[in-house]
């Protein structure tokens, strides 16, 4: 029985008095102790999708059209109030992007660790468990930075002390929605290698959400590629960075520049991500893919599983890459 | 004669206590940097949070006041001209934002925007002479030209970058520094601003100082590359020499630090202990050596110059060969 289960999740995001669909039919498991990637651009509903898994989209305006999230045997979105807040932070933790935003400027991190503590371990909201939880989280010296507040850290700093509070509650699942995006590149570093080491040691699993592929070679496991809100194209990490099938993620893993290997022009995608509200027919992909046949424009392809483990959405992904055009 | 030649820079800010307080300590922000750029080519510029290179990059096209130093534009020491004397050297040298969303004036509709420099340069006869050159502007960015009427808001991120470089470009400069000017955009659009800018560089022989975090994308654009750490330089040379063979600690690091996506090339990280410390308390001697895998007893008081490693290739680092 998987951690997490989610089946053809649906979420549609009102505006200006219609519905638009952000999450399409999304699918997908995490097994205890596994890592799990969800790869894609901005706005491909990537962190909608990440969100629901505690049901922290604000409803409205998001609103869960269809499909179901199972978490440790929880019905996630039928699910009493009292029953979802044992499960935030519980069994499902979370680590955002901007550290400085997710932190309470008016409390010491201290204090704000062992709030988390008295939430969901009272008889361990004490000092010295603040103290373990930041040493476990990298901190050397957790007596002093304890009494800090969140203006007097560093970003790296920042994110440790959230990782911290994300692990006092001792959950199964970390979801980190670009823990490191807004960190300098040696700090990134020390984050990724601590979220593997704090995996391991653990047992716990980790959803990262990302859309810098370099680190879901790094981090292993397994991804999800994510485009106008579906899943394109699913794989173990190793994979699909060597041999990917969809289009598009082949054309994402040819524009990034590559240290010591660029020459020339960058492979770009043309075109741009379509709006909710502008989707493309038939395949949405179709517009900007070198690939892309006359039946693309009508015919909605499904995510197959062509080998055991591999998923791909695109009837025609045994293409041949055509020659490089920008 | 080089375009741009930077001698001895310094930029510090003070500290003050409170309000009105005397100046307690200084952030040596920029501290003793000196470089040129040729006319046409791309130097790039990289280092992490703090380091000092955005200030540098504010500093050339006075956004900032340097607090000593020199920098020769085009052949005129700019460092301490008044700013009525700037407005007429900003033809020659522009900049270009990281962040779309906030370097467009969201009052103002594109046209206005990128017509702007026109006006205050006097550039363009009539109003109909300015029209025709920001429909022109906007084609060689790849916009369309009848969406000048448009407001910021109704763009992408990736379209208000290329706004942001047709309002560059409007000026016809020399010279334009890039600040981060693709890090906040995806990874499928950052390509296509960074191929923008190689063709405008080629068709228009406009020289870059493209400041970023992001070394492949540096190295990709960059005839030659300054690593910065704590206000100093601490690795200079052809771009292609210092990624593949960087000969500074904290450059090694950087390098081997980021994420790399062909699994083949995986390299040997070398994690650096601590964080990055503030400029206001630089340390003393080598800047780098409480993080340094190699330092010794003399790097803490012994701080290392330039020096020539491999031609045209240097590092500030007594061990570095």
């Amino acid at each position: 029985m998987a951690l997490l289960e989610i089946h053809d999740l649906q979420i549609d995001f009102a505006s200006a008095g219609r519905r638009l669909r952000a999450v399409d039919g999304v699918s997908f498991s995490i097994a205890a102790g596994e890592t799990f990637c969800l790869a894609g651009e901005s706005g491909c509903g990537k962190s909608a999708t990440a969100l629901s898994i505690a049901r922290l989209l604000p409803e409205p305006p998001a609103h869960y059209a269809g499909g179901t999230i199972l978490l440790d045997d929880v019905d996630v979105l039928r699910a009493t109030p009292r029953r979802l807040r044992g499960i935030r932070g519980g069994v499902a933790g979370y680590v955002f992007q901007e550290p400085g935003a997710s932190l309470n400027p008016v409390f010491r991190a201290g204090a704000q660790i062992k709030e988390t503590l008295r939430l969901h371990r009272p008889a361990a909201a004490t000092d010295a468990e603040v103290a373990r939880l930041l040493k476990s989280a990298g901190i050397p010296a957790p007596e002093s930075l304890m009494r800090h507040y969140p203006h007097q850290l560093s970003g790296g700093m920042q994110q440790r002390v959230l990782l911290a509070m994300a692990l006092a509650a001792e959950p199964k699942l970390l979801v980190a929605d670009e823990p490191t995006t807004a960190l300098d590149v040696t700090i990134q570093a020390q984050i990724l290698d601590l979220l593997k080491d704090l995996r391991q040691r653990l047992g716990m699993s980790l959803l990262l959400i990302t859309h810098n592929l370099g680190i879901i070679g790094d981090m292993a496991g397994r991804v999800a590629v994510m485009y106008a809100g579906q899943i394109v194209e699913m794989a173990p990490a190793r994979a699909l960075l060597q041999r990917p099938w969809h289009p598009y993620t082949r054309a994402l893993i040819a524009s990034v520049p590559r240290l010591g290997a660029t020459e020339g022009r960058l492979r770009s995608i043309p075109g741009n991500v379509p709006a909710l509200d502008a989707m493309p027919g038939g395949c949405r992909f179709h517009p900007r893919c070198p690939v892309a046949q006359p039946d693309c424009r009508v015919h909605k392809p499904e995510l197959v599983e062509v080998e055991p483990a591999r998923w791909v959405r695109c009837p025609y992904w045994n293409s041949p890459s055509p020659p490089s055009k920008s | 004669m080089s375009l741009l030649e930077v001698r001895n820079l310094k930029v510090r800010f003070p500290v003050r206590q409170g309000l009105f307080g005397r100046a307690r300590a200084f952030v040596k922000a920029v501290d003793d940097v000196s470089f040129t750029i040729e006319p046409g080519e791309t130097l790039g510029l990289v280092g992490e949070s703090g380091c000092g290179k955005t200030t540098l990059g504010r500093a050339i096209v006075r956004l900032i006041k340097p607090s000593a130093g020199s920098i020769w534009l085009a052949g005129e020491d700019i460092a301490r001209l008044s700013a009525a004397q700037m407005r007429s050297r900003r033809r020659i040298c522009q900049m270009i934002f990281q962040d779309p969303f906030t370097s467009l004036d969201p009052r103002l509709t594109i046209g206005q925007t990128i017509g702007e420099p026109l006006e205050i340069h006097h550039l363009g006869a009539t109003p109909a002479a300015r029209a025709r050159r920001i429909a022109e502007l906007l084609a060689v960015v790849g916009l369309d030209p009848a969406q000048a009427q448009r407001y910021p808001h109704e763009f992408s991120g990736g379209q208000r970058q290329r706004i942001g470089i047709a309002r560059a470009l409007a000026v016809e400069p020399r010279l334009i520094v890039c600040d981060e000017p693709v890090s906040a955009l995806d990874v499928s659009v950052q390509a296509q601003i960074i191929n923008l800018l190689q063709d405008l560089q080629r068709e228009r022989a406009v020289a870059y100082l493209f400041v970023a975090h992001d070394l492949a994308v540096i190295e990709h654009i960059s005839r030659r590359v300054m690593v910065m750490y704590l206000g100093r330089i601490v690795e200079t040379g052809p771009a292609k020499s210092v990624v593949q063979t960087p000969r500074h600690p904290y450059t090694q690091a950087l390098i081997s630090a980021v994420p790399q996506i062909d699994l083949e090339t995986r390299r040997q990280r070398i994690i650096l202990p601590g964080e990055i410390p503030s400029p206001i308390d630089p340390p003393q001697g080598c800047p780098f050596h409480p993080r340094c895998p190699i330092a010794v007893a003399r790097c803490q008081t012994d701080p290392p110059s330039l020096r020539e490693i491999a031609p045209a290739h240097y590092a500030s680092c007594h061990f570095a060969q």
